[in-house]
This record gives structure tokens, C-alpha cells and sequence, in this order.
């Protein structure tokens, strides 16, 4: 039997959640404090893709199936909003009424774009999604003619900020005598989904559905035999990915307030899938690990790489953008090797780890 | 005894190899019927095909007095067959309650609203999942392994599991593929007490096995399959005497 939570770990639970609350709160003022706005608008961008992942997570994590195509829920959820909100077509919706509409339109071409992959698997499913994901982004660059929908390459500009009680988030706010930048609003926002996001994730996981999820990935005929509608239950994980993805490409363009289809390339979707992959695919706090490093690493090194040559060598020796990249690549590699199951695997791949090393010590 | 499944004229081909031709057999509510034949006969094959799992050819299928729809394994499974597979398939990385709890997923509801804001008519379904499950793994005698890895189980453990894994559908026919496969003699009586416990709880029983010795004890009317056809149907004893099934399959075997 699950033990019933007793108070003392009640309370411990409490007040972890809110030591938690209260570092997200302080977090983006600290970081404005000492390193500046820049780093909070990077912090911003981290948890957009923070969203991504855990949306990502639920397709390739939880149910197995490798979607390589998964940021277009992304473009259509930016382009939505954008469509929605923006001098382009004159129309100006609320934030609160384009965000759900993004998740269900997203969702519903997670289901349409997820529907003719159902019965590959593997490198097939792949291949097919990438192809997916790309449609997508060629769509996005030609649609400006004959009738120009989404402006083409030149993309969509003067995107409607989100407003909250008459207050645009671009603007800062004006608080008690003290000012809070654009970038620390948007944080709070963003904050608060990704907090949403990973509530359903845990909730989903912890159920009937989510265990559906796992048996697929193990091993689909056994799951079919259980009576589970494998359709059924995977076009469910294409669709909830695909919303969180939508939610996330709202944010995007009402948070840049300019899209355009270079934004959704076939790279985004495989930096997202390395959050996904090397946090610890099914595991949400990895996964969430894998989000903040993928973009804060990178963003150090674009900032740090230069001075600290500079400082050590005396001049700048590589270029730092190159050897971000090789970094990148070498992390990747590393990670594989020493860590399969990722930073910060599912329980169950530690269990395995775990034994595996106590076997080994017998 | 009334019928419980009726298979009528099934037929399934593989290319150049006629696994099936032509098989019709009868099963009655709440018996346990041998499916028995040498390797390569076509018997995994019927599951196969009985389950939803490969398109038949040809024939039909009558269970619980209405045509089963074969062609999607799930609604095969909500009709009231469930199986277990001559290589097991479990879900090696849940835990063996969790392998269980999967087997719950046809008979409950619970969807994406449910999970996330847990209503009570949630939480209430999710416990009595959880319950079933561990009352299944205590029926099958494997309850103290609730929580290890399914991988991590002892072979036998595995068959057990898997068996608690089908019951959790609420079978009306239990369709097992050589469940004393790999076990020792001790395994095989607890396997057989297990099998005649699940009979006598009114779960009728279809039985894929080559040890000759359990099937005649266990069943009550067995078929033989011999490269894809059914040469005999009957009581143990008269199967056991009939001539064509012993040219093709008993001969070795019964002399031991
Ligand atoms: N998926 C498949 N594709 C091609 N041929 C198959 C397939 N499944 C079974 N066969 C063939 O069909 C025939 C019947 O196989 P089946 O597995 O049903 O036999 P079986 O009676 O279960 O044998 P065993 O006692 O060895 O398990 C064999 O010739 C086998 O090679
Ligand atoms: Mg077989």
C-alpha cells in the first residue's frame, strides 16, 4: 500500500514547496541585481523551453515514441498568437482567450500530425515527424501568397504584448516606488505556467493514463493485450505535447512580440530533445534540469568565453561562438556515455543503475 | 455445459506456410481445454489470431454468444479473452504491481481530467486499482515481489506475473501460451494448482502446453493441432489413445 503521507513528512513537504516558491520569486531579482537584465531574459527564454520539454517529454519520454518534428506545435502556437494579436490582420485578441486556443489548435495538429505516424516506430517515426516539423516551417515561409497569411520569411512584427490588468508585461511596472523591468514580469508569467505544466505532467504520469504511456513504450502488443486502445493513448500524448508545445509558442511571440519561421527550425526540435534526452527522458525534474542547462550553459559561454580568454591567454584565441558549439558537442557525448539514462534519470532507470553497481560491488 | 467460445473455419497463412487451415473448435464456460500439437503446429498462431493480433484469413469466432470482433487486440481483451504469450511480455521496467495495474486499464475510465484535478470519483478508481492489483499478485503468490522490476523477477515468477497481469482484465477465457515453459517439477504442481484455482474461481481456461503429463491432468477436453489442422478433439484418455495423434505427437513423449 502507498503509505499515507504522516505530518511530519506533510510539513517537510510544505515547506519544501515553499522554500521552492520563494526562490522562484527572488531568483529573477537577484539575477537583475548582479548580472544584469540580459540573464533574466535568458532566464525567460529557459523556461519557455523549460515548457517545450515538458511537453516533449510526454511523447518521447512517457510514451516512447521519438517525435522529431515536435517544435512546429511550437510555430503554430506563436503563429497563432501572432495572427491573433498583431497589426498583421488587425485583429487584437486577449492573451487569456489566444493561450487556450493555442493549446487546443496545437493539440489538434498534434493528433492530425501524429495520426498517420501511429503505426511506426523508432528511426521511422523519426523520420516522418522530422519530415512533419518541416512542412510546418515551409508552409510558415510561403504562405504570403496568393493570399499572405503568415508574411512569409519576412515573418510578423509588432506582435501584441501580453496584458495583465491593463498593464502590458513589455512595459516596465511601476511598484511601491520601485521599478520592475519587462523581462522580471515576463519571468513571473512564465513561472507560474511552467509550475502548471509540471503539475499535469506529475498528475498525468501518476495515473491510469500515464501508466498506459509507460506500458506502450515497453512493449505495445502486451499493452494492446492489457485492452489498452494504443491509438487512442498515443494520439493523447501527441496532443497534450503538442498544447504544452502551442502554450509555449504563444508565450514565445507575445514574449519577443516578432515571429518568423527561422525560429522553428529542425535544430530547435533537436535542442529540444537533447533537454528531453540528457536531463533524463520521463523524468520531469531531469527534464526540467536538462531545459535550464541546454540554455544557460550555452549563453555562459557566449558571455564568459571571450573574457576569460582574454584574461588567461592574453587574447581571444577561439572564436567563442565555435567553441560553444564544441562544447556542446563534447557535453553530449560525455553525458552519453557516462550518464545513458541521462543527468537525472526516471526512478526506474535508477533502480536499475542502482543494483547494477551493487551487483557489481557482490 | 453451455459454449463459451466457438471458433469456426479459421484460417492464417504466412507466405508459403499455412499455419492455420480450416481449425474450428468448441469451448465450453468453465472448462480448461489443451491445445496440443508438435512445434511449428500453428497453436501461438490461433492465440495469435484469436486475440486480434494477426489478420485471420479466413473463418470466424463466436464468444459469449455474439461474434467476436477480431482485427483490434483491445476489444478483444474487453470481450473477455485475455492471454499471456509464449515469450513473455511483460513490461520489463514497471514493477510488477505496476505490470498489473496496466492490466485494470479495460475495465476503468479515468481520463486526462480525472488525472490531473483528481476528482474523488478519481481517486476512489486509482485505489481500488491499486487494491486489485496487489489482491491479484497475493492470488498468483507473488505478492511479496509487488515492488520489484518485472525484469528482475525469477523466470517462473515472470509466467505468475503474467497471469495476474490477464486476470486483472476480468477475463471470461483465460488463453495461457505455454505457461510451464522453463519450469521445474515444483513450479509446474504450483502452476497446476494455480491453473485449477483460477478454473474453480469460473475463469474458463485455454491451454497451450507441451508437457503431456500437465495437460492430461489438468484438462478436461483437449484438441491436437498437426501443421495447422485439428486431427482430434476429445477427452484426454480418448486423445491420448488416438492413433493419428500419436504418429504425430505423443509417440516420444508418452513412453517416459
Ligand atoms: N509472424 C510469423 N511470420 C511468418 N511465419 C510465422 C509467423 N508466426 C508463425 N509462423 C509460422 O507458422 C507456423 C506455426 O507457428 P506457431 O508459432 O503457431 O507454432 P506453435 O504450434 O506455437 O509451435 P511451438 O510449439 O514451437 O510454439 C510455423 O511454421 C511458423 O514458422
Ligand atoms: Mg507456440
Amino acid at each position: 500500500m502507498k503509505k499515507l503521507p504522516n505530518a511530519p513528512e506533510r510539513k517537510r513537504a510544505l515547506l519544501g514547496t515553499a522554500l521552492i516558491a520563494v526562490a522562484l520569486a527572488v531568483l529573477p531579482l537577484v539575477v537583475a541585481g548582479t548580472l544584469g537584465n540580459t540573464w533574466v531574459r535568458i532566464l525567460d527564454y529557459a523556461l519557455l523551453y523549460i515548457i517545450l520539454a515538458l511537453g516533449l517529454n510526454i511523447v518521447v519520454g512517457f510514451a516512447g515514441l521519438l517525435d522529431l518534428g515536435y517544435i512546429a506545435f511550437y510555430a503554430v502556437g506563436a503563429y497563432l498568437y501572432a495572427l491573433l494579436a498583431s497589426p498583421h490582420f488587425g485583429i487584437h485578441w486577449p492573451a487569456w482567450a489566444i493561450l487556450p486556443l493555442g493549446a487546443i489548435v496545437a493539440g489538434f495538429f498534434g493528433v492530425v500530425l501524429g495520426a498517420p505516424t501511429l503505426r511506426l516506430r523508432g528511426d521511422y517515426l523519426a523520420i516522418v515527424t522530422l519530415g512533419f516539423g518541416e512542412i510546418i516551417r515551409i508552409f510558415l515561409n510561403n504562405l504570403n501568397a496568393p493570399v499572405n497569411i503568415t508574411n512569409g520569411p519576412k515573418g510578423i512584427a509588432l506582435i501584441d504584448p501580453i496584458r495583465i490588468g491593463g498593464h502590458s508585461l513589455s512595459a516596465p511596472l511601476d511598484l511601491f516606488g520601485v521599478t520592475v523591468p519587462g523581462v522580471v514580469l515576463h519571468y513571473y508569467l512564465f513561472v507560474l505556467l511552467a509550475v502548471g505544466i509540471v503539475f499535469v505532467g506529475i498528475r498525468l504520469q501518476d495515473s491510469r493514463i500515464g501508466r498506459a504511456w509507460v506500458a506502450i513504450r515497453e512493449d505495445e502488443i502486451a499493452a494492446k493485450a492489457c485492452g489498452i486502445d494504443t491509438r487512442n493513448v498515443k494520439l493523447l500524448a501527441f496532443a497534450m505535447g503538442a498544447s504544452f508545445g502551442g502554450v509555449a509558442g504563444g508565450l514565445f511571440a507575445s514574449f519577443q512580440q516578432f515571429v518568423s519561421p527561422e525560429s522553428f527550425g529542425l535544430l530547435e526540435s533537436v535542442m529540444v530533445l537533447c533537454m528531453v534526452v540528457l536531463g533524463g527522458m520521463g523524468n520531469i525534474p531531469g527534464v526540467i534540469l536538462g531545459g535550464l542547462l541546454l540554455t544557460l550553459l550555452p549563453e555562459a559561454f557566449r558571455y564568459g568565453a571571450g573574457p576569460v580568454q582574454q584574461v588567461l591567454l592574453g587574447r581571444v584565441l577561439l572564436d567563442p561562438e565555435s567553441l560553444r558549439m564544441l562544447l556542446f558537442g563534447v557535453a553530449l557525448i560525455a553525458v552519453m556515455l557516462y550518464r545513458p539514462a541521462g543527468l537525472w534519470p526516471e526512478a526506474r532507470h535508477r533502480r536499475e543503475l542502482a543494483e547494477a553497481a551493487a551487483e557489481k560491488k557482490a | 455445459m453451455t459454449v463459451l467460445l466457438e471458433a469456426r473455419g479459421i484460417g492464417k497463412r504466412f507466405g508459403g506456410v499455412q499455419a492455420l487451415h480450416d481449425v474450428s473448435l468448441t469451448i465450453r464456460r468453465g472448462e480448461i481445454y489443451g491445445l496440443i500439437g508438435p512445434n511449428g503446429a500453428g497453436k501461438t498462431t490461433f492465440f495469435n489470431v484469436l486475440t486480434g493480433l494477426y489478420p485471420r484469413d479466413g473463418g470466424e469466432v463466436m464468444f459469449d454468444g455474439e461474434p467476436l470482433k477480431l482485427g483490434s487486440p483491445h476489444e478483444v481483451t474487453r470481450a473477455g479473452i485475455a492471454r499471456t504469450f509464449q515469450n513473455i511480455r511483460l513490461f520489463a521496467n514497471m514493477t510488477a504491481l505496476e505490470n498489473v495495474m496496466v492490466g485494470r486499464h479495460a475495465r476503468t475510465k479515468v481520463g486526462v481530467g480525472g488525472a490531473v484535478f483528481r476528482f474523488s470519483s478519481a481517486r476512489a478508481e486509482e485505489a481500488a486499482i491499486h487494491r486489485r492489483a496487489e489482491e491479484l499478485l497475493h492470488y498468483v503468490g507473488i505478492a511479496d515481489h509487488a515492488n520489484d522490476l518485472a525484469r528482475h523477477l525469477a523466470y517462473g515468477d515472470q509466467r505468475r506475473l503474467e497471469i495476474a497481469r490477464a486476470l486483472a482484465t476480468e477475463p471470461k477465457l483465460l488463453a495461457l501460451d505455454e505457461p510451464a515453459a522453463g519450469m521445474n517439477a515444483t513450479e509446474t504442481a504450483a502452476l497446476k494448482t494455480l491453473v485449477e484455482g483460477i478454473r474453480a474461481d469460473g475463469v474458463t481456461v485455454l491451454l497451450i502446453e507441451h508437457d503431456v503429463k500437465l495437460v492430461m491432468g489438468l484438462c478436461d477436453r483437449v484438441a491436437v493441432l498437426d501443421y495447422g489442422e485439428k486431427i482430434a478433439e476429445d477427452v484426454p484418455a480418448q486423445v491420448r489413445n488416438n492413433p493419428q495423434v500419436i504418429e504425430a505427437y505423443l509417440g516420444g513423449s508418452l513412453e517416459h
